[in-house]
């Protein structure tokens, strides 16, 4: 029997980055400079109001070594807890248009590590407006040899209330598995620093996300 | 960017409904794909964890046309100093489009490519064919209101690469897009009709569906050449569709 069909396009399939994803998104890294302006890891300008904290750490991968080659992207509420788009709603809270939210950076090509200067996002409401997630910015990787991109998030190791009772890290059923979520906060030469280590495989893998 | 601080959104349409279908991901290469050797030590091993969208996902970077120079999506002059780069001159555009076939309006679309010798400006990079003094190869627009966008640059050539002994890569043009929400963000790679590579080339490979393998094949498009200049070939890139919440919306605001 014929029927009617449902015409949804599927998604267009992903492919990988490459070894050369810094040339498109990241020239600078690349070795040569093209654009007037260019996206980078300074998500801060200078009114943005919050905490300035600097996010850094590597990629891993399944031996342990560094995924020199990395691109990360960030994407984060402002120190209110409301991001910068139309479908935040969340009147009660300031916007800032000073913060746009996101930023972009390339492992350094010797050690891996990735480093964003932002400020820590206050904490935003939960799916459909329900309930509180606590702070946490949203990461997106992609490199050579990761064949679609990679959904994780960091929360912050000095909200461990919020942290326990954020919908997220309670949907995580191995409750040692949630602490590879977790960034943690220290001090270095004035500068308030979040370690997040990235693990692509193994023991610590940490949990990505199909959003 | 550099020097921009004001980020203010104005007059921005918004989706009626702004969350995403569930992606499928049986249109996508797995995460470990054994041709693709690279990807053995860079695959996580676990299932992913399934999130319903909540703002952090529906939610994301908007780019405004003022950010980008004159010059961003012709690579056949934004890096020229005292010539045109050489290669064949060609044209591509195409929509992007959601999963209703509803174009994607005033998002960033970014490109980069080896330049026609197969080589790219890259560090990294040490392919015998040689840099092209006159070209950068990378570029990025702004879809106008209907999802359209265009770009004017050099064919690339295909290049060697360490997998097999010695794999080829299909003549490719890389592409990076957001869509309104970070949950749509899509890198990908644009492919030229009737390249003999294409059927061998482990990346594309990875792909599980005839269909999902030819959608990355850009076609010959006569109808847009600039006569006795350029060629052209027209690509759209679909991302992923809203969900229809048709009654789900009255539980909002609890
Ligand atoms: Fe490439």
């Amino acid at each position: 029997m014929k029927t009617q069909h449902l015409h949804y396009l599927p998604e267009t399939p992903s492919q990988t980055a490459g070894p050369y994803v810094h040339i498109g998104l990241i020239p600078h890294q690349a070795g040569f400079d093209i654009f007037e302006k260019n996206f980078s890891n300074s998500v801060v300008s200078d009114g943005t109001k919050g905490e300035r904290i600097r996010v850094e750490g590597r990629v891993i991968d399944g031996a342990g070594t560094p995924v020199r080659d990395v691109l990360v992207e960030i994407w984060q509420a402002n120190a209110a807890g409301r991001y910068n788009h139309p479908l935040d709603r969340q009147e009660d809270k300031a916007a800032d248009p000073t913060f746009r939210g996101w930023g972009r950076t390339g492992g350094d090509f010797q050690t891996g590590i990735y480093t964003f200067e932002t400020i820590k996002p206050g904490a935003v409401a939960g799916r459909a407006g329900r309930g509180v997630m606590a702070p946490h910015i949203n990461f997106w990787i992609v490199a050579r040899g990761i064949n679609i991109g990679l959904n994780t998030r960091m929360y912050f190791s000095d909200e461990t209330d919020a942290n326990a009772r954020d919908p997220v890290l309670r949907m995580i059923e191995h409750e040692d598995r949630r602490s590879t979520l977790i960034g943690q906060r220290s001090a270095r030469d004035g500068a308030t620093v979040y370690t997040f280590d990235i693990y692509l495989q193994g023991e610590r893998e940490t949990v990505f996300f199909d959003v | 960017m550099d020097g921009q601080k004001d980020f203010r959104i104005r007059d921005r349409q918004i989706p009626a409904q702004p969350e995403f279908v569930a992606r499928d991901r049986s249109v996508h290469p797995p995460a470990y794909t054994p041709e693709y050797k690279t990807t053995y030590l860079r695959s996580p091993q676990r299932a992913l964890l399934s999130l319903q969208n909540s703002l952090s996902e529906i939610t994301g970077p908007l780019f405004g046309h003022g950010e980008l120079g004159p010059l961003d999506n012709d690579l056949i002059l934004n890096y020229a100093k005292d010539q045109e780069p050489v290669g064949p001159r060609i044209i591509v555009h195409g929509h992007v489009l959601d999963g209703d076939g509803k174009g994607v309006p005033h998002t960033l679309v970014e490109f980069w490519q080896a330049n026609a010798g197969g080589r790219y400006r890259h560090k990294n990079d040490s392919y015998v064919a040689a840099i092209d003094p006159n070209f950068g190869g990378c570029g990025r627009t702004i879809t106008d209101e209907n999802g359209y966008y265009y770009f004017r640059t050099i064919r690339p050539g295909p290049y060697p690469w360490r997998n097999f002994a010695s794999s080829w890569r299909p003549a490719h043009i890389h592409f990076s897009l957001f869509g309104s929400g970070f949950a749509q963000r899509l890198i990908t790679q644009l492919y030229f009709e009737g390249d003999p590579l294409i059927p061998l080339d482990p990346m594309i490979r990875g792909i599980p569906s005839e269909r999902g393998r030819e959608s990355l094949v850009a076609l010959l498009d006569m109808n847009a050449q600039v006569q006795l200049d350029t060629l052209a070939y027209r690509w759209n890139i679909v991302l992923r569709g809203s969900r229809q919440t048709l009654f789900e919306n009255k539980l909002q605001g609890n």
